[in-house]
């Protein structure tokens, strides 16, 4: 007994890292997918969406009200809720997180393409732009900007938020957090989890800030 | 699980939550709301007492944004649960105390980014103005900057309250109480009733603060009354508010 209450428990342990690398990588892994996986639904549901509440005010206000809600429900509920459809699996995971990152992008969709002046409208469908044309040449361009703000939020606030899928069982490196909580206390464990998903959600941040300056050179050629 | 196993999770949760006893007994929902709210209120008036000043101080003279700008994003970036799970491994040891300081270091930035944003933004005219009439520097804090600043940081003490409320309930996962337990409890026993009940509480909580909050700060906010449901006719740009932690919990 008291062998065990002298036992180290470092908070960093770089042997536990290589021991388990492979673990870590598998839970690395599901917590990839189910980010990537969730955003990109999140968006193919958003930019309809966004569109539609922007042909239409009647649509915008009940569109941002409901995504109010949805926002604000707490994510262990939300998993819960999601729960009795699809079980343990990932993708109970991933159906609440895709709704969380579909609130977010229909926000920032909306906003993006409410920023397009009428002016602008005006000239092209002056200049003889239909209305995919105007949309695929003029609009999403000039939201662009906005449409990627959005996307970097929802990626590093999905990459937070997908620990919480431990609920569940499907965590990704969450489940290196509560594992190593269930393992007596196991902090090396805990903090390799928690620093893990930072430093995901960071390279997420990078890449995507990258993926928008290369998608947007015009902005770079201005400043 | 069968295709009737939503419809029977449904039935379970009503029942569970029409049954009194689940709510009076030792360890029941009155009891679980009870110290969620306390942990939850606590941590929140911390944050205020920690961020507001440190907002005032730093809006005011327009320094640090740098600082105010990565504590926010590096704040979105931290799992809840992480951080959570950290104090409560700690040698503070789990329970309402390691939560009650976790919540507290998540109320900070959404609280100090609007309090910042909100002080920065008041017109250097105005402040010009205030002084000219003779006013001492607390006077001017206090009597032209902080009417000016308060929708701000209401919109930052709104986001961290709904964002503890929120977060609290995950303290159940590692061994905390409030009404993720509810939930918690129900994976253990495999009662869909009870997790979709839990679960239901903790959702209609989150939304009932969010509203009390928007009415309070309604209430203090002087001039102009805006409702703040309206949307899309009259505030054409209903985007994300661009200071508030923007993330769901």
């Amino acid at each position: 007994m008291l062998a065990l209450d002298e036992a180290p428990n470092p908070w960093f342990d770089g042997g536990y890292v290589t021991d388990n690398w492979d673990t870590i990588m598998g839970y690395l892994g599901e917590h990839v997918r189910l980010t990537v996986g969730a955003v990109l639904i999140g968006a193919a549901i958003a930019l309809p969406l966004a569109v539609v509440a922007r042909r239409s005010r009647f649509l915008a206000g009940p569109v941002l009200a409901l995504s109010t809600i949805v926002y604000t429900i707490p994510s262990l509920a939300m998993f819960a809720f999601v729960f009795p459809f699809t079980g343990l699996s990932a993708e109970t995971v991933l159906i609440g997180l895709a709704a969380y990152s579909l609130v977010i992008l229909v926000r920032n969709f909306l906003t993006g393409l409410q920023g397009v002046p009428d002016d602008v409208r005006e000239a092209a469908r002056g200049m003889g732009y239909g209305p995919l044309g105007l949309f695929w040449r003029i609009e999403l361009p000039l939201a662009l900007p906005a449409f990627m703000a959005g996307l970097r939020i929802a990626t590093v606030s999905t990459v937070a938020l997908t620990t919480v899928g431990v609920l569940v069982g499907h965590g990704g490196l969450g489940q290196l957090i509560t594992g190593g909580f269930n393992a007596n206390f196991y902090r090396a464990e805990i903090v390799t989890g928690a620093v893990g998903c930072v430093l995901l959600a960071l390279v997420a941040d990078v890449l995507l800030a990258g993926v928008e300056r290369l998608v947007t050179p015009w902005a770079r050629a201005r400043t | 699980m069968g295709p009737g196993a939503d419809v029977n999770g449904l039935g379970d949760a009503v029942v569970y939550l029409n049954d009194p006893f689940n709510w009076t007994r030792p360890n029941g929902i009155l009891e679980l709301l009870g110290e969620h709210l306390r942990i939850s209120v606590i941590a929140v008036l911390a944050g205020i007492v920690v961020a507001v000043p440190v907002g005032i101080a730093l809006g005011s003279a327009g320094r640090g944004r740098g600082a105010v700008v990565v504590l926010s994003n590096v704040s979105r970036a931290v799992p809840t649960l992480a951080l959570l799970t950290l104090f409560a491994v700690s040698p503070i040891g789990f329970g309402a105390t390691a939560t009650t300081i976790a919540l507290a270091v998540f109320a900070v930035p959404p609280i100090l980014t609007n309090t910042y944003v909100g002080f920065r933004g008041v017109d250097a005219d105005v402040r010009e103005a205030a002084r000219g009439m003779g006013m001492s520097r607390g006077q001017i804090v206090r009597r032209v900057e902080l009417p000016l600043a308060l929708p701000l940081v209401m919109t930052g003490v709104r986001t961290a309250a709904v964002q503890v409320v929120a977060t609290a309930s995950l303290a159940a996962l590692v061994a905390g109480g409030g009404l993720g337990r509810i939930v918690a409890l129900g994976f253990g026993q495999q009662d869909y009733g009870q997790i979709i009940a839990g679960a239901f509480l903790i959702a209609v909580l989150a939304l009932l603060t969010e509203l009390l909050l928007v009415l309070l700060s309604r209430a203090v906010t002087p001039g102009r009354r805006t409702s703040p449901f309206s949307s899309g006719r009259r505030h054409p740009a209903a985007g994300p508010e661009p200071t508030a932690a923007g993330m769901p919990l």
